[in-house]
């Protein structure tokens, strides 16, 4: 490689990185911190088995999880501005990312929340709470636990899936590298920096997933029952 | 004075037919053994008196209240239940917490007891049961038999007028029933009044003031429990018991 390419490297890192910090991350962050409020509820729903809303529950899983994360983008954006809705680039992936992924974890939220044993939620009774009490005390909390690897998968994606976002135009990290791209035409070095900073991103989840598990574990031991 | 009654009790989980109609009279005091071939409805029983499951048919009297147990609101399954206790049998101690907080959870989370309160009451009931020490344990690092202990406590944290104990030694390993059977022997002895299904013919005969005998979900014999065991009246009973009582190999 030549120099002028290191060059390049080396000048387009923090321009890459800067969106990465104030664009990839707010977003990821904020839209997954919605996705576990509309998960938590819509798994808790259906758990409970509350008719009608249950069903409406469903559809919204059925629909989200049925139709690409780009099409939702771009009606969440385009689509809305066309019927006079403008709520700003910003706000419509924030919208339609947490609309998305509050569907894919309410299922994961459910799968564990099912997993629970029965005799929890009846104990709780017998100890005199309520079933909202006896979810936030017993159940989510242990539901959460087994749940907490795939939402963390789930988080990780999300990570990679808001570049997703520079098609109804935010200018998160891979916008940036594109029209860096665009200008210098070095494509392969500086897509192969971008996928290294996605990447770290990545790793340093990573790395607090297997800290947080340690964390979490406290109440699981070897052996008994 | 009359604890609990329980009035032609009827249960059928879709087309059969599992309770017939029981009736029962709980006086303040008894210490009941409820006996019983498997599959005769004795859970069905307890959790259709603690509405765990809905009986089709039948009255509860307690408390000075008449229930019609097919028709419970929520708010009286919730009065009831804050005067009752229930010991599984296995165990369902909540998985996430801690020995002392299990026994404290339905005082500080359902009744809104002050924490500090609660303790006091949870490490009192803790060291009834023997389990003090262990306090600050959770399930998964307790035996079978420690982890029932505290399941016991955690049923007395709420004061109870009786306790329903469903097969509390039946998962047990052997060598830890006796730790069980011996807490609940000091509660009958303190005067609690408890139904306690069981296939510990000792506890029954020597423990408990009356014996129960069911099968195919009707009540076939019962009475002092030393009348059932030394004079049963039914064919069935005597058949059951001279089973029960032969050495299991
Ligand atoms: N939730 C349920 N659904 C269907 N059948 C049940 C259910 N619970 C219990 N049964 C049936 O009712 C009968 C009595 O069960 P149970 O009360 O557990 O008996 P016991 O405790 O005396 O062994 C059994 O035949 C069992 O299969
Ligand atoms: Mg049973």
């Amino acid at each position: 490689m030549t120099a002028a390419t290191w060059e390049l490297i080396l000048e387009s890192f923090t321009k890459i990185l800067i969106p990465g910090l104030l664009m990839t991350i707010p977003l990821t962050l904020l839209s997954f911190g919605i996705a576990m409020v509309i998960a938590v509820t819509v798994a808790l729903i259906q758990y409970a088995d509350i008719p009608v809303l249950k069903q409406i529950c469903r559809f919204y899983i059925w629909v989200i999880r049925g139709t690409p994360l780009l099409v939702q983008l771009y009606i969440g954006f385009f689509g809305l501005n066309n019927i006079g809705i403008s709520i700003g680039p910003f706000a419509a992936a924030v919208l339609v990312f947490s609309i998305n992924e509050g569907a894919y974890c309410a299922e994961t939220i459910r799968g564990s929340l099912e997993a629970v044993p029965k005799g929890q939620l009846e104990a709780g009774y017998c100890c005199g709470m309520n079933f909202l009490q006896i979810m936030t005390h017993i159940v989510l909390p242990q539901a959460f636990r087994s749940a907490f690897p795939a939402l963390f998968n789930s988080l990780i994606g999300m990570v990679k899936d808001t570049s997703l976002a520079s098609n109804i135009t935010v200018t998160e990290m891979f916008q940036k590298t594109m029209q860096i791209a665009g200008r210098t035409y070095k494509f392969m070095p500086l897509y192969l920096e971008l996928a290294f900073i996605y990447l770290m991103f990545c790793t340093v989840l990573t790395w607090v997933q297997r800290w947080s598990e340690k964390k979490l574990s406290h109440y699981e031991t070897q052996g008994g029952r | 004075m009359t604890v609990l009654e329980v009035k032609g009790i009827e249960k059928s989980f879709g087309e059969s037919h599992i309770l017939k109609g029981l009736d029962l009279t709980v006086e303040k005091g008894d210490v009941i053994a409820v006996l019983g071939p498997s599959g005769s409805g004795k859970t069905t029983l307890l959790r259709c008196i603690n509405f765990l499951e809905k009986a089709d048919k039948g009255t509860l009297v307690f408390g000075g209240r008449e229930y019609d147990l097919a028709n419970m609101t929520k708010k009286d399954i919730a009065a009831v239940r804050r005067r009752t206790g229930f010991v599984f049998q296995n165990y369902n101690l909540f998985a996430n917490k801690t020995a002392i907080e299990n026994v404290t959870m339905g005082l500080t989370v359902a009744r809104k007891m002050d924490k500090a309160k609660a303790r006091t009451i949870g490490m009192d009931l803790l060291e009834k049961v023997g389990m003090a020490d262990w306090h600050d344990r959770y399930p998964s690092q307790l035996s079978g038999g420690q982890q029932q202990r505290v399941a016991i406590a955690r049923a007395l944290a709420s004061d109870p007028e009786i306790i329903y104990f469903d097969e509390p030694t039946s998962a047990l390993d052997p060598e830890l029933i006796g730790e069980v059977l011996a807490v609940m022997r000091r509660l009958a002895e303190a005067g609690m009044t408890m139904i306690v299904v069981t296939h510990e013919m000792d506890f029954a005969r020597n423990v408990s003031n009356r014996t129960l005998f069911m099968e195919h979900g009707v009540i076939v014999e019962q009475g002092p429990s030393r009348e059932v065991f030394e004079h049963p009246k039914e064919e069935r009973t005597r058949e059951f018991l001279r089973l029960e009582d032969s050495p299991h190999v």
